[in-house]
């Protein structure tokens, strides 16, 4: 007996829903959608990046009647749209340094706001080294005047676009170019890590959020209400790198469901530097599932591979479990 | 309307009177006075629906400038010495972009050894960041220097520095007359930009360029500062018909540069910002005394007025080159300047480096300068007022002990105990 | 062109006194500049301000290496700096104190100097008296007018009139005048004394 064909999947992540009715469309699968960063761009097959930028712009787009400016700081996501003469960019956008996409998009704002212009809103986004790293100061910055700014970091865990080398945003044990997976330690030490939703809520700043490529309707409805609300908001987005993380190009969004599933990515909201909601896992899975099937983690499987360092992996998820309560009713 | 006030707050009245619609500052010394009182004038509603941020950091401050000239808005900021080295890397973005941004830079000493006093290293070690640079004779003409600069500026969409000695006109007050917003908006027009983001009409700014397109982009840059030689004398021109004065200050010619006793003077000394006003103290006392002596001061040092300082100087039969910063390892920064404009003409050019960190530029030295041109006793390249025992003790020291200690601890060691 | 230089300790208004000083000139129509000595003076520390007067616009650009006048806020400065570094043997000098020349240790340094030029004006007294707080630079400033009059009375007054808000400024504005007059009755003993 054959499977019963489905036509639409209600209730699962998956991406379309193209069948629904009109009120329960997601912004990428209206006929309206914008295409804020259209086809045509140098993204890697499987980019979560680029998936999760195309999510973020539209769902912007959309919150803002189509007058939305963005910032980009330097990275694969500046690098691959706008390779030039061409640009993906169906929105004003500008590129300055690889640490000022903050900064600029605050320049933006304030230019906008001494010209009257409170209908166009802006949104600044990175990769997690212009963020977590070489662009710190600078949001932090932002975070602290509460410039009317969204800035959305799209996380990979390390600095993908130079070709794969550690950033303070890089988890433990992973291998990068610049931690390389031998000695006695391979791969990235266990520090206690750069929480950089957890910094900017210590800023008490109106709207933070963590969100997953794995769920793009719980992505764009967070983009949809940062923008319904002014002041610095931050918006931490998972985004897997095939070519990074050694994976395959069509696991991208089985790997960012992993990470969440697994208690390593936690996603949540908070406002005024309290979490308000929490996404609960679905059916918990054990660290390895994730690891596993990364190459950047291969040395910890295997005959020569490292059981006590899996296990270790597998306490900050346990950890995050307990933080932020991730076992439960789901709503 | 002319006033007895502070030569930072001349300058922030000016500003103002160019209704900036964003001002960004990270406080700096000696640069602090002109965004305090910015930032008040702000608040009092003086500059229309001005927006004054305050940053965390001078990467900040130009990157907040950048956006916002990006976004059409008329934007100045102000900075100086670790400030301008701190904000480096997007100075030379904005100058790629063409974005038309005006900075003060109040002109301070670069450590180490931490120096809060003036000299020009600060807006010399940018002088190939592609943007404009000009130096402030006087009070007066670095108020309305700013002037020029916002049209300057907007005309090339090119960003424009206006340099000024910190602490000897920043700190010093005068007599300015600082210029009324009605002439200000009679002078310089609304900002329209040649790039902006706007949703209507998007634009991808800031893209990646390779080899195919870089030199032309670049070639553009260098174009638009050439193009500046021949704008700054129309400015200046417009400029001394709406105010009544010259911009860049007395004796100065076409915005370009500072002529002082030129016509016959066997002895030019050359040099930029407020030191020209010494020097032209100490050209009056040796002319009382016969000897043909001249100044030249340096207004528009980038773009560099080729064709103005080789006319300038042609006749001069000994050159010296005043210079508040210098190129380790080989000299005179202005001087090479200088001879690439006199190349091809035999004429002496000596270096001598002065006032670095405060050190007071005295009428004293600077006249016993002229004397030694003249007998030719000054060397290629000097440093003014050298304490050469200083340097010896250090030196020896450097001989007998391997491990000498920290240079600067020692020299102010042995200062103290002389 | 005449020149002042002023010191005192971070805190006491030295830089003020001097800007006062060149707003006075400017509302007398003569040409002046104010600069301070451009420390990272915390309050206490020394302090140095210069002004210049001139009837011609002014260019130079150096410290003031030979005052015409030496304006001293804090006596306790004498023997820790040289206060008296360029000074001119005809110069003025007024120091702040209630004490004598010989209390003060400088006899000998006033001894050949002209009288009338070596004054001493009780400005703190007189501040506390006026403005509550012991600061020496507007009643100085007065003295200053009345010593050499290279400013008017009436210009200083309209400088810190100008400077500060009406309060304070009324409270200075007294302390400056009765320094003024304190100045010129001691010009009136010293030509008492010359001509007995």
């Amino acid at each position: 007996m054959s499977t019963p064909l489905k036509f639409y999947q209600v209730g699962s992540f998956a991406v379309g829903n193209r069948l629904l009715g009109d009120e329960q469309l997601s912004v990428q699968s209206r006929s309206d959608r914008t295409n804020s960063l259209t086809s045509g761009h140098r993204a890697c097959q499987g980019c979560g990046e680029a998936l999760g930028a195309r999510y973020v712009m539209d769902a912007a787009m959309a919150a803002t009647d189509g007058k939305v400016i963005a910032v980009n700081a330097t990275g694969c996501l500046e690098v691959f749209s706008t390779p030039y003469p061409e640009t993906s960019w169906r929105l004003p956008w500008m590129h300055s340094l690889f640490g000022n996409a903050a900064p600029v998009a605050t320049g933006v704002a304030f230019a906008l706001k001494a010209q009257g212009r409170s209908d166009i809103r802006v949104v600044a986004q990175g990769g997690d080294g212009g963020t977590v790293d070489i662009g710190f100061g600078p949001l932090s910055g932002m975070f602290e005047r509460n410039d009317d700014v969204l800035y959305v970091c799209y996380d990979n865990e390390a600095y993908m676009n130079t070709g794969v080398q550690r950033s303070g945003a890089t988890p433990p044990a992973a291998r990068t170019n610049t931690t390389h997976a031998v000695g006695e330690n391979p791969g990235a030490s266990f520090t206690q890590g750069k929480n950089l939703p957890k910094i900017a809520m210590a800023h008490g700043i109106p709207y933070v959020a963590t969100a997953s490529v794995s769920d793009l309707h719980d992505l764009e409805e967070k983009v949809t209400k940062a923008m319904s609300m002014h002041g610095a908001r931050y918006l931490h987005v998972l985004v897997p790198c095939p070519l990074g993380w050694g994976t395959k190009s069509e696991e991208t969004i089985k790997l960012a469901r992993l990470a969440t599933e697994s208690g390593l990515f936690p996603i949540y909201e908070a406002e005024n530097g309290v979490i308000t909601e929490t996404k609960k896992i679905r059916k918990q899975v054990p660290v390895d599932e994730y690891l596993q099937i990364q190459k950047r983690f291969a040395h910890l499987f295997g005959p020569k591979g490292n059981p006590e360092i899996v296990k270790a992996i597998q306490a900050i998820a346990d950890r995050n479990i307990a933080e932020y309560e991730l076992l439960g009713e789901r709503q | 309307m002319l006033q007895q006030i502070e030569g930072s707050k001349a300058v922030a009245e000016t500003i103002a009177a160019c209704m900036p619609d964003v001002v960004c500052a990270y406080p700096i010394s000696p640069q602090t006075h002109i965004v305090e009182a910015l930032d008040e004038l702000t608040r009092l509603g003086k500059i229309g629906n001005c927006q004054f941020v305050n940053v965390e950091s001078e990467f900040s401050a130009m990157s907040v400038a950048i956006g916002a000239s990006a976004t059409g808005a008329r934007t100045y900021t102000a900075t100086a010495s670790q400030g301008l080295l701190f904000m480096v890397e997007p100075v030379y973005n904005a100058s790629g972009l063409g974005l038309p941004i005006v900075m003060t830079v109040a002109n301070r000493a670069i450590g180490s050894p931490i120096n809060i006093w003036n000299d020009q290293s600060d807006s010399m070690s940018q002088r190939d960041s592609g943007w404009i640079q000009l130096y402030a004779q006087d009070n007066q003409s670095a108020a309305d220097l700013h002037i020029l600069a916002f049209r300057l500026a907007e005309e090339l969409s090119l960003p424009v520095m206006v340099c000024m000695d910190g602490f000897i006109l920043t700190h010093a007050m005068e007599e300015i007359d600082v210029a009324e917003k009605e002439l200000v908006t009679k002078y310089l027009p609304k900002f329209t930009p040649r790039q902006v983001l706007d949703p209507v009409d998007p634009v991808s700014i800031g893209a990646m360029v390779g080899p195919e397109a870089f030199t032309e982009v670049k070639y553009l840059g260098h174009f638009k500062q050439l193009k500046a030689l021949e704008i700054i004398p129309e400015l200046s021109s417009e400029f001394e018909e709406v105010f009544g004065r010259p911009a860049a200050g007395p004796d100065n010619y076409k915005g370009l540069v500072t002529k002082y006793h030129l016509e016959d003077a066997e002895v030019v000394l050359v040099a930029l910002g407020s030191v020209l006003g010494t020097i032209k103290d100490a050209v009056d006392n040796h002319r009382k005394n016969g000897v043909k002596v001249g100044a030249m001061g340096i207004t528009s040092f980038r773009p560099f007025p080729l064709d103005e300082v080789r006319k300038s100087l042609k006749h001069a039969q000994k050159i010296v080159v005043v210079e508040r910063a210098f190129a380790p390892g080989i000299g005179g920064i202005v001087s090479s300047n200088i001879r690439t404009a006199l190349s091809g003409i035999d004429i002496k050019i000596n270096t001598v480096v002065a006032g670095l960190g405060g050190r007071p530029i005295t009428l004293k030295s600077i006249s016993e300068l002229v004397d030694r041109a003249l007998y030719g006793t000054l060397p290629d390249f000097s440093f003014m007022d050298l304490d050469v025992e200083l340097v010896e003790r250090e030196l020896e020291r450097n001989l007998l002990t391997r491990r000498s200690g920290p240079m600067a601890e020692n020299l102010l060691k042995d200062l103290g105990t002389r | 062109m005449f020149q002042i230089r002023i010191h005192g300790r971070g805190g006491q208004g030295v830089v003020t006194a001097a800007e006062l000083l060149s707003v006075a000139a400017f509302q007398d129509k003569q040409h002046a500049q104010a600069f301070p000595s451009f420390g990272s003076e915390r309050t206490g520390a020394p302090v140095v301000s210069f002004c210049r007067i001139s009837v011609d616009p002014i260019r130079l650009r150096e410290p003031v290496l030979e005052p015409d006048a030496i304006l001293i806020q804090d006596p306790t400065l004498l023997h820790s700096i040289d206060v008296f570094a360029g000074a001119k043997s005809d110069g003025y000098m007024l120091i702040n104190t209630t004490k004598s020349f010989a209390d003060l240790g400088i006899e000998e340094f006033v001894a050949n100097r002209p009288k009338e030029r070596n004054l001493i004006v009780p400005a703190s007294d007189i501040a506390m008296k006026h403005v509550g707080r012991p600061m020496p630079n507007a009643a100085l400033l007065g003295g200053f007018a009345a010593a050499t009059q290279k400013v008017t009375l009436e210009s200083v007054v309209a400088a810190i009139e100008e400077r500060f808000p009406a309060k304070i400024a009324a409270g200075n504005v007294a302390a400056a005048i009765e320094a003024y007059e304190f100045v010129m009755e001691e010009l009136k003993e010293v030509s008492h004394v010359a001509t007995n």
